[in-house]
C-alpha cells in the first residue's frame, strides 16, 4: 500500500543482512556522571546549547516547563538528563530535523537538557495539542540519572482542560493519588511546573511498554 | 541541611571531586562485600526461573541507585501517537567528521585506535535507518572531560571522547575513537569500571530510547563491576560485550570490534509488503 513518505526514522521492510540469531533486545545501563554539560561558555558530550529550547523564548507562543527531579530521601538528583518529545499545538507530530542545531524557527518537538545543581529543568516550547480526539495533552517525557541503572518513561499532562484529562484513557486507568504525579500545575506566571520524584510516598508513575522491558 | 549541601552531597558520592571521601558512608564497603551482595542476586535469579534482558532498577550492590530507583510497579500502558514516533535527524544535526573521535583535537590523541561498528536493529532485526547514535567515553588514561572528574590520571588535549553519528540505510553505524581504559570510582573500597563506551540511541518510537555501555572482551573486571553485574541474566551481559573482528581492522592502522545493538520491538505496524525496500 502507498504510504506518504515520512521523514520521519522508519524501520521497515527487510531485515538487515544476515541478522543475528538472537534478537533480545540490547539491556540498557545507566548514563552514569560524566555525560556531559553544557552553558554559556562551553557544551561536552550529550547535553548542548539550545537543547531545552524547542522555541526562543520571545516566540509569542512560549511556554516553560520546568521543576526538580528528586530522589526517595527528598534530596535533589544533580545529574540527571531529561528529554522532551511532543506534538506541536495543533496536536500534530514534527518531522523536522534540526533539534541538534536549531535554526531558531523550525518547531521539531524534541529537547533535551541536563538538570543543574539543584536538580532543576526548564523547558521553552510550544504547548502540545492533543494527540487524537479523547486524549488529554501532554509531553512525553524520558528521564535518566547516575544511579538510575535504566531509563524512565512518563507523560506530563497540561492541566487546564479538566474534562479532556477525565476521559483520558490512561489517567483514567489510575488511583487519583498516583493520577496527580502525572499532571503539570499551571503557576500564576502561566508557566507550567512538574517535578520527577523517582521513589517515595509521591513517585512519579512511570511507563512500561509492550515489547519494551523496563 | 541546605538544598545546596544536599546537591554536592549527591554529586560527591561516587565521583573523585575532592581528594578524600566525602561522605561517611562513602567507599566504606569493601569489593568482598559487594560480590556477595551480587552472588546472592545471581543465586535469586537463577532459582527464580524467570527470564530478565535488562538491568534491575533495584541493585543495591551499586549503591546510587539505592534512592534512585522506583518502588511501585511501572503502569503497562499500550503506545500512541507521539509515542510511536521519534525525532528525526539530519545532516543539519551531525557532521560526518564527528564518527571521527582521533581528529576532533589539534593533534593525534594517544592510546589504542580502533574502530566500532555494527547495526542499529529493531527486535524484527529491521534496520533502524538514518537515525541518531551518540557516544561518550573516557580516554585511554580512564579521564573523562569533565568538571566532576577529578581522579589523578591525564587529560588527554587531543581527545574529547565525544562523537555522533546517522545509521545508514542498513542500519550501522561506525566510530573511530581511541580505546577507553578502565577508571575507578568510590562505590566501595577500590571499585574500578571496566573499559566502556557509553552509547545513547533512538528508535523509530520513542518507547525505543535508550542509553546503555558497550564493553571490550574479556575484561577482568566484569565480575567486579556492579554496573555491569545490575543485569542479572550472564546472557544478557554478554550482548553489552563487542567482538574483536579482525575483518575491521586495518593494516598497521587500528584494529576493530563490531557490536549490534537491538532496541525493543517496534510497536507500530506499516501497511506495506515485508520486501519492499
Amino acid at each position: 500500500m502507498a504510504r506518504e513518505e515520512l521523514r520521519t526514522p522508519v524501520s521497515r521492510g527487510r531485515t538487515v543482512e544476515n541478522p543475528p540469531a538472537d534478537l533480545t533486545p540490547t539491556p540498557g545501563q545507566t548514563i552514569g556522571p560524566f555525560f556531559g554539560y553544557a552553558n554559556a561558555h562551553e557544551e561536552v558530550g550529550l547535553p548542548y546549547r539550545g537543547g531545552p529550547e524547542l522555541v526562543s523564548r520571545a516566540h509569542p507562543e512560549a511556554s516553560r516547563l520546568h521543576g526538580q527531579v528528586y530522589d526517595g530521601a527528598g534530596d535533589v538528583i544533580p545529574d540527571a538528563m531529561l528529554e522532551i518529545w511532543q506534538a506541536d499545538p495543533q496536536g500534530r507530530i514534527p518531522e523536522e530535523t534540526g533539534s541538534l542545531n536549531r535554526d531558531g524557527y523550525t518547531f521539531t518537538g524534541w529537547g533535551r537538557q541536563a538538570v543543574d545543581r539543584l536538580g532543576t529543568y526548564s523547558f521553552t516550547t510550544l504547548e502540545p495539542g492533543a494527540p487524537g480526539q479523547g486524549h488529554a495533552p501532554y509531553f512525553l517525557m524520558v528521564i535518566f540519572a547516575r544511579g538510575l541503572l535504566n531509563r524512565l518513561f512518563t507523560r506530563v499532562y497540561l492541566p487546564d482542560d479538566e474534562q479532556a484529562l477525565a476521559d483520558d484513557p490512561l489517567l483514567a486507568s489510575l488511583p487519583a493519588e498516583r493520577r496527580r504525579t502525572m499532571i503539570a500545575t499551571r503557576l500564576d506566571d502561566g508557566s507550567l511546573h512538574h517535578d520527577i520524584r523517582l521513589q517515595g510516598d509521591r513517585e512519579t508513575v512511570f511507563l512500561a511498554y509492550p515489547g519494551i522491558e523496563s | 541541611m541546605a538544598v545546596e549541601d544536599h546537591a554536592e552531597k549527591n554529586l560527591d558520592e561516587e565521583n573523585f571531586t575532592a581528594p578524600t571521601v566525602t561522605g561517611p558512608d562513602a567507599a566504606a564497603d569493601r569489593q568482598a562485600d559487594i560480590n556477595r551482595e551480587v552472588r546472592q542476586h545471581q543465586e535469586q535469579y537463577r532459582v527464580s526461573g524467570a527470564r530478565e534482558s535488562q538491568p534491575r532498577l533495584d541493585y543495591a550492590p551499586y549503591r546510587s541507585s539505592v534512592l534512585r530507583h522506583p518502588t511501585k510497579d511501572p503502569h503497562h500502558t499500550d503506545p500512541e501517537l507521539i509515542e510511536l514516533t521519534s525525532p528525526a535527524f539530519g545532516h543539519r544535526d551531525v557532521h560526518d567528521l564527528e564518527s571521527d573521535l582521533t581528529v576532533q583535537g589539534g593533534g593525534e590523541p594517544i592510546g589504542e585506535r580502533i574502530k566500532i561498528r555494527g547495526r542499529v536493529m529493531d527486535s524484527a532485526g529491521r534496520p533502524v535507518r538514518n537515525q541518531l547514535v551518540e557516544i561518550w567515553q573516557a580516554n585511554a588514561a580512564g579521564r573523562y572531560i569533565h568538571k566532576r572528574d577529578q581522579h589523578p590520571a591525564p587529560l588527554d588535549p587531543n581527545f574529547t571522547g565525544v562523537g555522533r553519528c546517522l545509521t545508514g540505510d542498513d542500519g550501522s553505524y561506525e566510530f573511530t575513537t581511541i580505546k577507553p581504559g578502565p577508571y575507578p570510582w568510590k562505590n566501595h573500597r577500590n571499585a574500578w569500571r571496566p573499559a566502556h563506551v557509553h552509547f545513547s540511541l533512538f528508535g523509530t518510537d520513542f518507547t525505543q530510547r535508550m542509553i546503555t555501555q558497550m564493553y571490550f572482551p574479556g575484561d577482568p573486571l566484569f565480575a567486579l563491576d556492579p554496573i555491569y553485574q545490575s543485569i542479572v541474566d550472564p546472557k544478557a551481559r554478554e550482548r553489552l560485550v563487542a567482538s574483536y573482528d579482525h575483518d575491521v581492522s586495518e593494516h598497521e592502522w587500528l584494529l576493530g570490534y563490531t557490536w549490534d545493538i537491538v532496541l525493543g520491538g517496534s510497536n507500530r505496524t506499516w501497511m506495506e509488503p515485508e520486501d519492499e525496500n
